[in-house]
């Protein structure tokens, strides 16, 4: 009973010694509170995919009623801002010099071809934005696939009409899928990137091995490491949420309580790989970029985060299913957009509480390692 | 002159010793740029390049048979499952098994040779806004060619306006065309800024850094001994990346060498002048390393590299005026794809020498300040 209360004591004050070493080291505060806002706001608002207004150069060569109406079409869209140029050389120019992002050309046959149904007209795109451009070519199709509808009346563009839907994100916003992932990637930052720089400059500077010939044992040691470091990540975690609710209207479809779940268990898989990386390489620049290249690169580039995970080639895919956050993203982007998909909530969580268990227990393992 | 040259070159010498005898420093400096270059060349993908769908054909003709097998015979689209019951579709959708549902209904064929306008629904997973925009996208197409066909074959008036698609600089849209150039600039940038604030940082916890300031070198020569290194192996690194882009990923490079090289010279100029500013003002080693951090994570992903720049708010754009990637992302995908020359080129070399300068010299004058 004494044995337990003195490790309960010990705990309690090595938690109180590293909190206050956080609350009195201004950078530490400012990763931990003031560096997850700054992240919130600024790729909250600053990361979007949707192409808004694009510029784009129209040559009408035809100058009739019908490519009038064209070029209407292009000028009422929200999507374009149009400029008219009187020739070809006039569009390329503009396309160089970076003016225009694309072109429309109309060629002087267009009125006569239209009506014997042989009419073509040509989209230029700049192809170095490529993703850009795909989504221009899409909007100026749409345009033009709308001019024809109500050219023709509506009924004769088919036969065949797509109705489509988006579930999950009826007004195709891609602030929906990125905010559920940025919550991972401020999770990822506190748990593994500070967490990791604070032990490892505890090993450099031999901190650590005074606080060994103390009776403290490894996993108390680890417990008091975890908790203060924790409560950071948490409050990081309440600011995303607040965000995604408050300030860029993400609807959260799936229940609080199993997002806190997920929030929980993510955050000790980053809090293990930072105490175990810094237990391994004991120096704050290896350990900083260590932790960098395994964590944070990964969680931006693998996790779906941002690119489609389905989009990567078959090995790539396979390297993804060692990384935690891809599930962690997944399971984000479920309860944020879809809600409680059992099979996907589950079955996600517990991946990540089985990856959580084993850096713990490898963490506890090479403190222990180093402590002989 | 030459003596302080003779110093200059003696500094250069120490700060390549620095960083190069230590062979985990070599490791860190040359191998993730490697490494993050081939996985984000093949991870880092907005295309589309399979996408697993569901279909509900209700009607179960030869013309809904005829539209799935135009499906099924384009290498995007594979079927996953031939669903039964409408509430299969929100299970394929809910658990990620299909991107896409496509819904049939019985009547299809009867409506196409009645000649009406005939529906089909399709459904997309949405928590990826973007993979779902383009594959709907695709969908629209292959329809497209269906009715087509439909109205050819069945004696209807063909009314079709052909629109002629044409990417300049990356004819198929392929975004590693986009992308791999854009890691030029971003591994690079992420490669020496820590590694100039962080080798700074560095002397100053260990004391070796006031003892450099006794010395009889001068601030400016003892700035130049620092930048000039870490400009030589950011080159090595721009470079290594340019070699991977070319000969590994085959992107073909149209520009000009010399462009891409005084470019990227005013870029590390830059680059290093915003770390040995970060230094100039960090007191520890992990002060240094958050601070550059917290510049480096906003001015990568804000930069153009993951999204474009001018969908962000107008006050981003403002705000990343100051930031040297995103005229380094312009300028080497510029030259690299567009043969861009120094007469098209001017707003991103003018911005990036004068941030090189200011940076410089804020980074002088916080060192001389300290000296006195």
């Amino acid at each position: 009973m004494t044995g337990w209360r003195a490790k309960f004591r010990r705990i309690r004050a090595l938690t109180r010694k590293e909190t206050r070493q956080i609350m009195r080291d201004p950078s530490s505060v400012a990763i931990g509170i003031v560096f997850p806002m700054i992240m919130i706001l600024l790729f909250g608002y600053g990361l979007s995919l949707d192409v808004t207004r694009v510029s784009i150069a129209v040559v009408d060569q035809d100058a009739s009623a019908d490519s009038a109406g064209l070029v209407g079409a292009f000028r009422l869209s929200t999507y374009f801002g149009v400029t008219e140029v009187p020739s070809i050389t006039g569009a390329t120019t503009l396309l160089m010099d970076r003016k225009a992002d694309g072109a429309l050309l109309i060629p002087s046959d267009f009125s006569r071809r239209l009506h014997t149904g042989t009419a073509e007209i040509q989209i230029l795109v700049n192809g170095t934005d490529s993703n850009q451009a795909r989504i221009m070519q899409g909007y100026a199709e749409g345009s033009v696939a709308l001019w024809r509808a109500t050219q023709i009346g509506g009924a004769s563009a088919g036969p065949v009409t797509v109705v489509d839907r988006m579930w999950f994100n009826n007004s195709n916003n891609s602030r929906y899928f990125i905010v559920p992932g940025l919550i991972v990637m401020v999770m990822t930052i506190i748990g593994a990137f500070l967490t990791a720089m604070v032990i490892a400059r505890e090993w450099e500077r031999g901190t650590l091995e005074a606080l060994f010939v103390t009776p403290m044992l490894p996993g108390e040691f680890l417990i008091s490491k975890i908790v203060p470091y924790f409560g950071l990540g948490a409050i990081g975690f309440v600011l995303c949420v607040l965000a995604g609710q408050f300030l860029f209207h993400v609807p959260l479809r799936g229940s609080l309580l199993l997002l806190c779940l997920a929030a929980t268990v993510y955050l000790l898989v980053a809090l293990g790989i930072g105490l175990l990386v810094s237990t391994l390489v004991k120096s704050q620049f290896l350990a900083s970029q260590l932790v960098m290249t395994l964590t944070f690169l990964p969680a931006m580039m693998l996790s779906g985060f941002l690119y489609d995970l389905r989009s990567m080639p078959a090995v790539i895919q396979w390297i993804t299913y060692v990384l935690p956050a891809r599930y962690a993203v997944s399971l984000m982007q479920t309860l944020y957009l879809a809600g409680n998909i059992g099979g996907v909530v589950w079955l996600n969580l517990a991946i990540l509480a089985a990856m959580a268990a084993i850096l713990l227990a490898a963490t506890r393992l090479a403190t222990r390692k180093q402590l002989s | 002159m030459l003596h302080s040259l003779l110093r200059i070159i003696a500094l250069i010498r120490k700060e390549f010793l620095a960083v190069l005898k230590d062979p985990r420093g070599r490791f860190i400096i040359f191998l993730p740029p490697i490494l993050q270059c081939l996985l984000f060349g093949y991870a880092a993908s907005f295309d589309l390049n399979s996408a697993f769908y569901a279909v509900l054909d209700q009607d179960r003709s030869p013309a809904s048979i005829a539209l799935l097998a135009r499906l099924d015979g384009s290498t995007l689209f594979h079927r996953q499952a031939d669903l039964h019951r409408i509430e299969d579709i929100t299970t394929s959708i809910d658990y990620g098994w299909a991107l896409l549902v496509i819904q049939i209904p019985q009547d299809f064929e009867r409506h196409l040779l009645a000649g009406e306008p005939a529906p089909i629904q399709v459904i997309a997973d949405g928590r990826n806004s973007n993979t779902a925009g383009t594959a709907l996208g695709y969908v629209e197409t292959v329809v497209n060619d269906f009715n087509a066909d439909w109205r050819a074959n069945h004696g209807q008036p063909v009314t079709s306006l052909r629109v002629v698609n044409r990417a300049w600089y990356n004819p198929n849209l392929d975004s590693r065309w986009t992308m791999i150039p854009s890691l030029i600039g971003t591994l690079t940038l992420m490669g020496t800024l820590m590694l100039t604030a962080m080798s700074v940082a560095r002397e100053r916890e260990q004391g070796t850094f006031d003892q450099l300031l006794v010395t009889p070198f001068r601030p400016f020569e003892i700035m130049a001994g620092k930048a000039l290194p870490n400009m030589a192996i950011g080159l090595g690194q721009a470079t290594t990346i340019l070699l991977i882009a070319q000969f590994w990923f085959h992107i073909p490079f149209v520009g000009s060498f010399f462009v891409l090289y005084c470019g990227l010279g005013l870029f590390l100029m830059a680059a290093v002048g915003v770390g040995l500013f970060v230094s100039s003002i960090a007191t520890t080693m992990q002060q240094a390393m958050l601070y550059a951090f917290l510049l480096v994570m906003p001015f990568a992903l804000l930069s153009g590299l993951a999204t474009p720049v001018s969908s962000m708010p107008d006050f981003l754009q403002t705000a990343m005026v100051i930031n040297p990637l995103r005229y380094a992302l312009d300028l080497t995908k510029r030259v690299f794809l567009e043969d861009a020359g120094f007469a098209q080129l001017g707003s991103d070399f003018l911005p990036l020498g004068t941030i090189g300068l200011f940076t410089l010299a804020g980074a002088a004058w916080m060192f001389t300040r300290r000296l006195n």
